[in-house]
């Protein structure tokens, strides 16, 4: 309960809890608010925003409801921006505990495979990942994630050689617990809650990366999202800026909030550590 | 300067292994696609019969197996050979090389102009932390790191190439202008000025971030109230004692960016038609070239590793304590 009411006592955090809860709820709602496939064609084409009630945010060049696409794409934002983050954090906890406990030559080999993972860019390895597998939501995701675990990896190894000294985990070992027992039901769930600080960053940039990877037309070429939008909307981007614009707005606001939420966690944690 | 040189020569020994983990997982990836550039020349040329793909598939080496092909790719890097393109019919490393340029130009002036403003404005925010310009930096830098960077190169477009003409919208040089020396040089920072504030601003924010982050935890040490005890004025404070101190994560910062800098080339490339090293990645997924793809991933790996030697002798400059405990240890 008191770790609600930290959290409530940072204003960014609510702002962004708030905006998240929207966001989710309209995620959520979609199918409900606008029934049917988004990418079906439901009206002139290219109509101007807020000229026909029927469609408040316009259409785009094949006279599909910009509102309806904005809707169905938080679904797709939101759910890749949460699961890679999830996959990233879980192989990075899993890694860098490994590493940290194991320690000697596992160590230093799963340590160099987390620098060859940082030193090739994220998004050059999804490019990769996703043009060799085909374009489907789960493997978009993890070809995010597989850019993104290298920090929470770094992350749990160092909180992890700090709590393998610790006197729990030495009693655990004494009384003949075994080592990867010791390390996944002792010491990684230990670990986790700093990684977890890190994890709103991370699910910034998979939010981001996502759209980037639609925009170049590397996403699931079912599913409406943000990115495919602003990529669809740049052929008539003299004409019509508005459907370029509006789908970025909606990323903004996403990244902005889950922004604040991750601040607000941070302050939650520093605190506890404080108190 | 023997202790830097030192330093070069170690970090360039122990990335040896993690260039060679990035080849070989590189190479198994692209490997695990189904259909190879020999499909993908097929369709493009309107198919063909089962002689002329064995006969294309000799002449570029893809019926051996997959162990003796990395055997062989393993050699050719050695002598700095990256193979051939199908997709572009020309080796890869010259087309590499031809393009590399257009990048570094993108990021080299993007990286400097927003790790110079960034700190600026950083060391602003951070002289003072929770006053107004503090806040007003902070939410400022939050909002707008926030922002995709090919969404806000296509509203900068929109704005100073579309509407008001300033700046051309796409491409590095005006094509066929004849133009030489100082005129070209104009017209190709003329055509950068777009994307690179596009990649700039964004990173931008996150150095000002750093930066202020970095001052608020300084401005609690003892060592900044011992200063500020002595009564030394507050600029030297804020500047001599604080700022300098905070720039050394910064510069750590910048160092981890550089591939990330590189991964978000592509996508500023594409947005303005860049035909810079991302574009090329962009292209190489199109027409399935997996060793130019390869290539690219091992040459952006290559040079994200010199992004960070050179990171670890500024960081040597900076801090002799730094360079003194590695290369003694």
């Amino acid at each position: 309960m008191s770790a609600v009411r930290r959290f409530i006592g940072s204003p960014e955090g609510v702002i962004g809890a708030l905006l998240l809860l929207v966001l989710a709820a309209i995620a959520l709602l979609a199918p409900l608010l606008f029934p049917g496939d988004p990418l079906r064609i439901a009206g002139r084409p290219l109509l101007v925003p807020f000229a026909d009630p029927a469609f408040p945010l316009g259409t785009d060049r094949l006279g599909r409801n910009v509102l309806a696409g904005l809707v169905h794409g938080a679904r797709a934002s939101l759910l890749v921006g949460i699961a890679a983050a999830l996959v990233a954090v879980a192989i990075g906890a899993i890694i860098g505990t490994l590493a940290g406990f194991a320690g000697g030559l596992v160590d230093e080999a799963l340590m160099r495979v987390v620098d060859a993972f940082q030193i090739v860019p994220g998004f050059l390895l999804a490019l990769a990942f996703v043009s060799v597998a085909q374009p489907t939501l789960p493997v978009v995701i993890f070809a995010i994630a597989l850019g993104a675990w290298t920090g929470p990896a770094r992350l749990a190894r160092a909180e992890v050689l700090s709590i393998r000294e610790r006197d729990y985990v030495a009693s655990a070992r004494i009384i003949g617990m075994h080592p990867l027992e010791i390390a996944l039901r002792e010491v990684l769930p230990n670990a986790i809650p700093p990684v977890l600080a890190l994890s709103a960053v991370i699910v910034a940039g998979a939010v981001l990366t996502e759209a980037a990877l639609s925009f170049l037309g590397l996403g699931d070429p079912n599913i409406v999202t943000w990115g495919s939008m602003i990529a669809e909307g740049r052929s008539v981007l003299r004409s019509a800026p508005y459907l370029s614009i509006v789908p970025g707005l909606a990323l903004v606001a996403t990244v902005i909030g889950v922004y604040l939420f991750g601040e607000g966690l941070a302050t939650m944690l520093a605190r506890r550590d404080r108190a | 300067m023997n202790r830097a040189l030192r330093l070069v020569g170690r970090r360039a020994i122990s990335s040896i292994p993690v260039l060679l983990i990035v080849v070989v997982g590189t190479f198994f990836l692209l490997e695990s696609a189904s259909g190879d550039a020999v499909d993908a020349y097929l369709v493009s040329i309107g198919g063909g019969d089962a002689a002329l793909v064995a006969q294309l598939r000799q002449s570029y080496g893809l019926d051996q197996s997959a162990l003796s092909r990395l055997w062989l790719y393993l050699g050719s890097l050695l002598r700095f050979d990256l193979g051939w393109s199908v997709g572009f019919n020309r080796p890869i490393a010259g087309l590499i090389l031809e393009r590399l340029p257009n990048t570094l130009y993108l990021m080299g002036s993007a990286t400097a102009l927003s790790f110079v403003f960034g700190t600026l404005l950083g060391i602003v925010a951070g002289a003072k932390p929770g006053s107004l310009r503090d806040r007003v930096l902070s939410i400022g830098s939050l909002a707008l790191y926030a922002v995709p960077s090919f969404w806000l190169g296509l509203v900068l477009s929109i704005t100073f190439a579309v509407q008001l003409r300033w700046f051309p919208t796409s491409g590095i040089e005006t094509i066929a202008s004849g133009k030489e020396g100082l005129d070209r040089a104009l017209d190709i920072a003329r055509h950068l000025v777009l994307p690179v504030s596009a990649l700039a601003l964004i990173y931008l924010a996150l150095f000002l971030r750093l930066m202020r982050a970095g001052m608020a935890e300084i401005w609690r040490l003892d060592f900044v109230r011992a200063a500020r005890a002595k009564g030394l004025a507050p600029s030297r404070i804020v500047l001599r004692h604080v700022a300098r101190n905070a720039l050394l994560p910064v510069v750590t910062m910048l160092g981890l960016q550089a591939a990330s800098m590189l991964g978000g080339s592509v996508v500023i490339e594409s947005v303005f038609a860049i035909p810079g090293f991302g574009r090329l990645a962009q292209e190489a997924v199109g027409l399935r070239d997996a060793p130019l793809l390869m290539g690219i991933i091992v040459v952006s790996a290559l040079l994200v590793i010199c992004v960070n030697i050179v990171i670890d002798l500024i960081y040597v400059l900076l801090d002799p304590r730094v360079g003194a405990s590695e290369v003694s240890s």
